[in-house]
């Protein structure tokens, strides 16, 4: 009798504990931006997107797009009309009916809002309109073959359209399987199960807990103290202690962007230097540095070395570029040939632990080859400012990746665009990447890449070093919990084991 | 004494003005652009010439500077660039975490520091007094970040005796909130309380060789009478503006071990606010970290001639 009770007891504790209120806590690299995802700048805003906000169509882990919000989409013949199927089963946090006409009303927001970042997006789209209460038609200028992946992120995220008038920032109302509970900046963020989700019985946790903790030394030491579920973006150098700690899982993948040096080729003021003014001497540097030496010291094996822009997943990384290996001795006689036996340059970098390593390994490499590099750590903003304003010889630094390769390549190297901080310009490359971004099928569009790539690996505006990965570390008891290359947390199917 | 008072706030009027000024001017010669830091990726050139002309970042520098003093004489700070929250919740969001990680802090501090320095005073030259000093030594020595990491990874990581960071507000848990604070004013104290028991132990050596203290001890006075009553309420001035003072320092919030704490004070929140150049939230938090200082400026005084009767009647 007693056993039988107490053994009721215990059961009933159990059953308390595993109902009361679950949350599931993420240790976030950096404090997230305004949190309205037509005005939002970070990556780590993303993160918290993921389970916010719903959006249009979302990306598998091979980068294809899948169905979210919409069920359906389809191009007219002359590729000038994106038609999208709505579901008619979701509401918003507030209640209110998600349906065709809400979509219309956050895309038009999206491309109208003067402080809106999804304008320059969105800028092939000249009208939508949802011609029934689950389709919405865009109508565009010219074909757009990244419009697709711009709708897979923030421009295609849906708020409720009552909500436009009130402080989105600071209290978004979106449609996702969490809804915005509270946020303290530089403290936390969180999110409460949102019941009336479709997917709802999919999500395990009834609240998210989001926590920036910047110094990755101390996130670790969370997640092992068990304050923390999760954590973003490890350290590498705690790499090899994180595999070896039963308590802990270890998930990495490499994501959409890439580290590289950018070099100012404008020929003018800073840019007036071998380096900048001579292809050679550029892929003589290109030689000097063993990418494959950085990820080893560096990268803990984390550093997937890059010779292109685009992620290893995606179907425009070519394997007619394989990786330039280190040799040191071609690199000399490239210098010789250029009619240089030293070369020396300045070589900024954002300052932190790990590009002052990388920088410091590239110095070492390169002084082999014949080049005297002197390194100038800089603070971030400024550095930003000196590239801008074409202020520097050459700067060590990445770029977060885009679903679409339009988006790691056009901005950087085409003679008008903004990221164009090289200044580099080259009529067949703007010609050729502006073709492909109005031929929405892949196949035509890779040897459209190819060749501008062809041209680019000659000329060396950018040296891609290395492939930023994207490492988790999660608590041993979480259980299903897949990394994708675009970083994002998608919590589906997660749950945390007893 | 109201007239010291009243005198002292009018004082404290132009000190404030100077104070924003130079930050002010600070800001605007770190190099940088704030629109820039802000757009990060995504530079589009139409938002961020809408942007700088919304936050006036074209005008000249008087202009801006007026213009966000007129604000400020109305209540209003401005909002945060990056966030888009009003300055003034973000210093009543941070200005609780802030006072409760320094008056946690300062009352650790005083209760080691205080008490150490009257009994290394007390035993002077002996195995005791030569410890205190070490300690202190090495309070004052080790860095806050270093002993911070080494406190979470051991305390937290291997006992998992108290939280590894963050912060509970007061009102929500009172003992978890206290059990967070506990590490982070811990690391704070040990600087604070070596200045203090330095301080407290030349104060009372100073007052323990006077002659009053010796007619005490003639008059056959228990030793800890002549110590606690007679020795230390004179030795005390000294301490109690240097208390004041430090805690004053510690509004300005502790940068280093708040960011190692992850403790949302205005430390962390001001570090932050430079790295992305946001204005508004700079100038915000140091005029509120500046207010707090002269205050407690004023409470120094105050206590001092509280505490010091001498000066009541100033001739």
């Amino acid at each position: 009798m007693r056993l039988l009770l107490s053994s009721l007891l215990a059961t009933t504790l159990l059953a308390t504990v595993g109902a009361s209120a679950q949350d599931f806590r993420i240790g976030l690299q950096e404090d997230p931006d305004v949190l309205d995802p037509h005005k939002s700048r970070t990556f780590v805003g993303r993160l918290v997107y993921t389970s916010l906000c719903d959006k249009l169509i979302d990306v598998d882990a091979a980068l294809e797009f899948v169905p979210r919000v919409a069920t359906d989409w389809s191009w007219n013949d002359d590729n000038t009309q994106l038609t999208f199927t709505i579901r008619d089963d979701m509401v918003f946090h507030d209640g209110e009916k998600l349906d065709a006409a809400a979509v219309a009303a956050n895309l038009e927001r999206a491309r109208t809002l003067p402080d809106s970042l999804r304008k320059s997006e969105l800028a092939s789209v000249t009208g939508v309109e949802a011609t029934d209460d689950t389709t919405v038609v865009l109508t565009l200028a010219q074909p757009d073959a990244t419009l697709l992946a711009q709708l897979s992120d923030r421009a295609g995220m849906l708020l409720s359209p009552a909500s436009f008038e009130t402080d989105v920032g600071t209290n978004p109302v979106c449609s996702g399987p969490y809804k915005f509970v509270s946020r303290v900046q530089n403290d936390r963020i969180i999110l409460e199960k949102f019941a009336d989700h479709p997917e709802a019985d999919d999500y395990h946790f009834d609240r998210l807990v989001f926590q920036p903790i910047p110094d990755s030394t101390v996130r670790l030491a969370n997640l092992r103290a068990g304050d923390l579920d999760m954590l973003e973006r490890l350290n590498p150098s705690d790499a090899a202690t994180v595999r070896d700690d039963a308590a802990l899982q270890f998930v990495t993948v490499a994501g959409l962007g890439y580290q590289g040096i950018t070099i100012n080729t404008s020929g003018e003021g800073k840019g007036d230097n071998p380096l900048g003014t001579d292809k050679r001497v550029r892929q003589a540097l290109q030689l000097a540095i063993g990418r494959d030496i950085i990820n080893e010291v560096v990268g803990n094996g984390l550093f997937e070395p890059a010779q292109q822009p685009f992620p290893p997943a995606s179907p425009y990384n070519s394997e007619k570029f394989p990786l330039v290996a280190r040799d040191v001795e071609a690199a000399k006689a490239l210098l010789a040939e250029a009619g240089h036996e030293r070369v020396s340059f300045e070589l900024a970098f954002g300052n932190n632990t790990t590009a002052s390593a990388i920088n410091e390994l590239i110095q070492a490499m390169a002084s082999e080859a014949g080049f005297d590099i002197s390194l100038q750590p800089t603070e971030f903003a400024a550095m930003q400012q000196e590239m801008q304003a074409g202020n520097y010889q050459a700067a060590q630094i990445g770029w977060s990746g885009r679903v679409d390769p339009d988006g790691n390549l056009h901005g950087f190297v085409t003679c008008e665009g903004t990221l164009n901080d090289s200044n580099y310009c080259n009529e067949e490359v703007d010609r050729l990447l502006n073709e492909a971004r109005q031929t929405p099928d892949t196949q035509a569009r890779i040897p459209l890449y190819e060749q501008a790539q062809a041209i680019l690996m000659d000329e060396l505006p950018i040296i891609y070093v290395y492939h930023q990965p994207w490492p988790f570390v999660l608590s041993s008891n979480v259980e299903g919990f897949e990394a994708y290359p675009d970083g994002m947390l998608r919590l589906k199917g997660v749950s945390l084991a007893d | 004494m109201l007239k010291i008072i009243a005198r002292r706030v009018l004082v404290a009027i132009p000190t404030l003005v100077l104070v924003t000024l130079i930050v002010f001017g600070l800001q605007k010669i770190l190099p940088g652009d704030p629109l820039l830091t802000l757009a990060g990726e995504e530079r589009d050139p139409q938002v961020l010439a809408y942007l700088r002309e919304k936050y006036r970042l074209d005008d000249p520098f008087h202009m801006q500077y007026l213009a966000w003093l007129g604000n400020v004489l109305t209540g209003d700070f401005g909002n945060s660039l990056r966030t888009g929250v009003p300055v003034s919740t973000l210093i009543a969001q941070k200005l609780p975490v802030t006072l409760q990680l320094a008056v946690m802090a300062i009352i650790m501090a005083m209760l080691i520091g205080i008490p150490a320095g009257i009994i290394s005073a007390v035993r002077k030259g002996t195995t005791t007094d030569y410890a205190a000093n070490a300690v202190a030594l090495s309070g004052m020595s080790i860095p806050n970040f270093w002993l911070g990491i080494i406190l979470i990874m051991v305390v937290s990581v291997q006992w998992r005796l108290l939280p590894a960071s963050g912060y509970v507000p007061l009102t929500e848990n009172p003992i978890q909130s206290l059990r967070t604070m506990l590490m982070p004013s811990f690391v704070l104290a040990t600087a604070l309380a070596a200045y203090l028991m330095r301080h407290t132990r030349s104060a009372m050596l100073g007052v323990l060789t006077s002659d009053y203290i010796r007619t005490a001890r003639a008059k056959g006075l228990l030793p800890k009478t002549v110590i606690l009553k007679h020795a230390l309420r004179n030795a005390l001035m000294p301490i109690v503006t240097l208390s004041t003072l430090l805690f004053g320092e510690l509004l300005a919030g502790a940068v280093l071990t708040e960011q190692v704490f992850t403790i949302p004070g205005f430390g962390k929140l001001i570090v932050d606010a430079v790295f992305t150049r946001d204005y508004a939230v700079v100038q915000g938090v140091v005029l509120c970290t500046a207010v707090g200082f002269i205050f407690m400026n004023l409470v120094a005084d105050v206590l001092y001639i509280l505490i010091n009767p001498r000066l009541r009647h100033p001739q």
